[in-house]
């Protein structure tokens, strides 16, 4: 069965001008495969700046990569004429980070909602109305509020409001770049039920890029773990928690089991990733793995099957000692419940400003 | 949303909203002017009188005449005309072309940018009334190629600041949805994009007033601009100097109302400024 | 270093399309140059030797390029009206403009550092507004205007200043000293109201960075404070507004030495226009849009040399 979106050997370079001679090129994404199927959830996490976001602005067409193919139900979606190009746009859609950057503060929800269906002549403007306010009851919110602008919504209303205009244009698939990460704890376990719900009500599929360990567990069906630019494991959900078959996904797992990686990652990450502007020889974690062995650091270790479903790019991913069960909840630490405790604060008090 | 300490803010407040009123009431006056100027005064711009000629200020002449006899308030009130027009038209012009120019350069980015910009980088690097000097020379001195010249030099600037705003909206989430949803990026670039990154613009357009009138009073006051028997207050203080150990009255008025003039478009420009980037 | 390498060669399209413009704009002229030139009961034959003498029945671009080609060994062409080489009519007018800007600068940091730190540092105050006020207004008073007072109370009705005229420094310095006080005087306000503006903005940003308020902490006096260690960094923003201010000086100098008879460049562009002398304005407003050029690339560099930061950051 072709999957719904397949994604083979994406390159994505940047150039970073040094002033003398040839301008370094900046590998953002280098040679990442992924497939996700219908109605399924492809969770692709990482630390900031691994590359994720780029995967998701190529995924979306938003940029070029400089070579590998896309292929949407098998369809090259490389090769696309203006035509093919807004069918793909119909079918492909997304949700990003920050509700407040993510509608046009000068735009009706309602227009918000409207102008993407008759864009796809998906139906007249009475009916797009009635899909609008129905749309409106689906991401939990109400009809009445269709009036209203952006900003007197909160910022996990506008989150709901970004969810139902990807959802406008009847998507196969919606790719969701760090869709919760900026809002309040309690308000991101809605959202999340609510790409849950939508999912088994529309058998949509999307992808998920995030940083937040604990939400990828909860949503996602499949997981790549990208480090510098590459793919270094990738595995059923079940299976990367309990098994991790790479020192890095080991020590994200470790580091932060419910709180996000960012901010706690050097509890056992030390130094800094590699720089990307160098295409190094080896293992791009050598330098912050704690199995490093000579070999690593003179071979690249291809992405390649452990078992039937699970993809590991280290050299010892069936000899790893073995790792001592994590509990499924742990307590955060004292610094991640002060953080939390932080951001609930923050996140109140902007809600309160909004209010005013 | 941040609430100002109220001590001094409200001092700041009212010195500021004073300020701009009496910028906004400057520039009305000159709107005024330039509409009702010869309602307002009995004597036509032009008329000489050779019985009256260097009359100082009186009860007949509120401001004097020339060594025509000609009344300086009458000429000084359609020349007020003439400085709106040239400020209007160039500006106006400037927007016309440099906000298409900056929003693509902008919003496409790459190789377009490069081109769009390196064009209007060699504008900019004329000092303005070079050029304006330059382009009435080869075009000649009148009234049209002194709007043509004045808009020639304010379309880089507003493509410039068009372009920087439009860089800063175009990287927003919702700019980017659009485009995942499909739309024209003509659609993107005037309906999400340029109405974001106007205001900015419109204050820098209102400041390019101001610098307009001074740039035209140059050229009239060089003789480069408009042309007579056009009444125009460069030209006018042009003609005060060889009167000026007579009649210090011909040198005081048209000076006084450029300065008055740009000060108010100054003034509104800086106030309208605060109010669109309330940052400081 | 590679960033001061980056910036110089940027410099290079831009001078190219400054050349490429003043050429086009002067060939646009209506009317034959060679009219102008003769005038108008010219004979057919004296007027097709001109022509072919100046190949001005070539199509623009080569003429462009055989003119680009004499530019670039540092011919501008004659003068029509007086038949001295070009390139040195504009050297001999730059000595005075640059006379009268370095005073004019001088004039304008006298009254701007001190007017523009004394406000920052009394935000809010009774001077700290009329500093403001009076550099709006400064910023819209037309030069010329102000040229014309200077010269009635300062040289009509007191008689301290002569009203017009040049006199080279080195014949006779206190006469050059009287003579360039008025212009310069009149382009210094011009800039002091700008530099007024920034220098007061910059003091802002400075005074409330962390390491004033450590220094303040300490228990240095405020006086210290503001004039010593807030002022040499808010320099660096100032340094960048002056450069730029000496390019767009250039349009009160046209005016001012217009009004006082200097003979710098701006005299030289109005008085070759007025006299339709074609070369002699390409020439002229070519040279003051190069050295404004280079005048922005030095305050560039400068501005990298001063500012730590961005050293590194190259």
């Amino acid at each position: 069965m072709t999957p719904l979106l397949a994604a083979e050997n994406l390159v994505k370079s940047f150039s970073v001008s040094t002033g003398w001679g040839k301008p370094k090129r900046f590998y953002a994404v280098d040679t990442v495969s992924i497939s996700v199927e219908r109605g399924r959830t492809l969770a692709i996490v990482g630390e900031s700046g691994c590359g994720k976001s780029t995967v998701g602005s190529l995924l979306l067409r938003l940029q070029d990569p400089d070579s590998g193919s896309i292929r949407l139900d098998g369809e090259d979606a490389m090769a696309l004429d203006s035509n093919g190009l807004r069918r793909f746009r119909r079918r492909v859609q997304v949700v990003f980070q920050d509700p407040f950057a993510s509608p046009d503060p000068r735009e009706r929800i309602r227009e918000v909602l409207v102008r993407p269906m008759l864009l796809h002549r998906l139906c007249d403007r009475p009916e797009a109305l009635k899909r609008a306010a129905a749309l409106m009851e689906a991401v939990g919110l109400s009809a009445e509020q269709l009036d209203r602008f952006p900003h007197q919504f909160s910022g996990g209303q506008r989150q709901r409001i970004a969810i139902a205009r990807a959802l406008s244009v009847q998507p196969d698939l919606i790719i969701c770049d760090e869709p919760v990460s900026a809002l309040d704890v309690s308000v991101q376990a809605q959202v999340v039920n609510l790409l849950q719900d939508l999912q088994r009500d529309t058998g949509v599929a999307f992808i998920f890029i995030s940083h937040d360990l604990a939400v990828v567990r909860h949503l996602a069906h499949d997981v790549a773990v990208m480090y510098s630019g590459r793919i270094v494991e990738q595995a059923p959900t079940r299976e990367l928690f309990d098994n991790p078959r790479h020192p890095y996904t080991r020590a994200l797992l470790a580091a932060a089991p419910r709180v996000e990686i960012q901010r706690k990652s050097h509890v056992l990450l030390t130094g800094e990733p590699p720089d990307p502007t160098n295409r190094i020889a080896g293992c791009r974690f050598a330098a912050r793995c704690p199995y490093v062995q000579d070999r690593c650091t003179q071979e690249e270790p291809p992405l390649v099957p452990v078992n039937a479903a699970h993809l590991s790019a280290c050299f010892f991913a069936t000899t790893l000692p073995q790792v001592e069960t994590l509990p499924d909840t742990l307590p955060g630490t004292s610094a991640s419940a002060r953080m939390a405790a932080y951001r609930r604060a923050r996140d109140r008090q902007t809600q309160q400003a909004e209010d005013i | 949303m941040t609430t100002a300490p109220a001590s001094h803010s409200l001092i700041r407040r009212l010195v500021e909203d004073s300020r701009s009123a009496f910028g906004m009431a400057l520039v009305s006056i000159l709107v005024l002017a330039a509409v009702f100027g010869p309602v307002l005064s009995s004597y036509a711009p032009d008329a000489a009188d050779f019985m009256a000629t260097l009359a100082p200020p009186s009860a007949d002449h509120f401001l004097g005449t020339d060594d025509l006899g000609r009344d300086v308030l009458s000429r000084i009130l359609s020349g007020a005309r003439v400085s709106l027009l040239v400020g209007v038209i160039s500006v106006g012009g400037a927007v016309l072309v440099g906000l298409p120019i900056g929003l693509v350069a902008g919003y496409l980015g790459g190789r377009t940018d490069a081109v769009l910009m390196r064009c209007m980088d060699v504008l900019l690097a004329f000092p303005g009334i070079l050029l304006a000097l330059g382009i009435t020379a080869a075009l000649g001195a009148s009234l049209t190629n002194t709007i043509i010249a004045i808009a020639v030099i304010n379309t880089p600037t507003i493509a410039r600041v068009t372009r920087a705003q439009t860089m800063l909206v175009s990287s927003l989430d919702y700019v980017k949805a659009n485009r995942a949803l499909g739309f024209s990026n003509l659609t993107i670039m005037t309906r999400s994009v340029l109405p974001n990154a106007l205001s900015p613009v419109l204050v820098q357009a209102s400041l390019l007033l101001a610098s307009s009138i001074i740039t035209e009073s140059y050229l009239s006051f060089l003789g480069l601009g408009v042309q007579p028997p056009t009444p125009t207050w460069g030209s006018m203080l042009r003609d005060a100097i060889s009167f000026i150990d007579q009649a210090t009255w011909l040198a005081w008025f048209p000076g006084a109302a450029i300065f008055l003039t740009v000060l108010g478009f100054n003034i509104f420009g800086d106030g309208l400024r605060d109010r669109l980037d309330p940052r400081d | 270093m590679k960033l001061i390498v980056t910036r110089v060669l940027s410099v290079i399209p831009v001078l190219f399309g400054l050349c490429v413009l003043s050429y086009t704009l002067l060939a646009m002229i209506p009317g034959d140059p060679i009219t102008a030139m003769l005038g108008m009961d010219a004979t057919p034959e004296a007027i097709a030797a001109l022509r072919a003498k100046f190949a001005l029945d070539e199509p623009l671009p080569l003429r462009f390029i055989s003119w680009f080609g004499h530019l670039l060994i540092g011919d501008l062409g004659r003068s029509i009206q007086s038949g001295r080489p070009v390139l040195s009519m504009v050297m001999t007018a730059m000595v005075p403009t640059m006379q009268l800007g370095l005073a004019a600068l001088l004039i304008s940091l006298v009254i701007a550092i001190p007017a523009g730190v004394i406000s920052a540092a009394r935000r809010n105050s009774v001077a700290d507004y009329s500093v403001s006020l009076i550099s709006l207004a400064g910023l819209s008073l037309p030069s010329f205007w102000l040229a014309i007072l200077l010269v009635l109370f300062l040289s009509i009705r007191l008689q301290i200043f002569p009203s017009s005229g040049y006199v080279p420094i080195g014949e006779d310095p206190v006469g050059a000293l009287r003579h360039i006080t008025l212009p310069a005087i009149t382009l210094g306000v011009a800039m002091a109201a700008s530099t007024m503006r920034m220098t007061r903005a910059a003091m802002l940003d400075v005074l409330n960075a962390d390491y004033i308020r450590t220094a303040r902490a300490k228990g240095l006096p405020f006086r210290r404070v503001v004039w010593k260690h807030a002022l040499r960094n808010a320099l660096i923003p100032v340094t960048t507004l002056v450069g730029l201010q000496l390019g767009q000086l250039m349009g009160g100098v046209v005016v001012t030495e217009t009004v006082f008879a200097w003979p710098g460049i701006g005299k030289l562009t109005v008085d070759a226009i007025f006299a339709r002398d074609y070369p002699v304005v390409q020439g002229a407003i070519l040279a003051s849009a190069v050295l404004f050029v280079f005048i922005n690339l030095a305050t560039d560099l400068l501005y990298a040399t001063l500012d730590p930061r961005l050293r590194k950051r190259a």
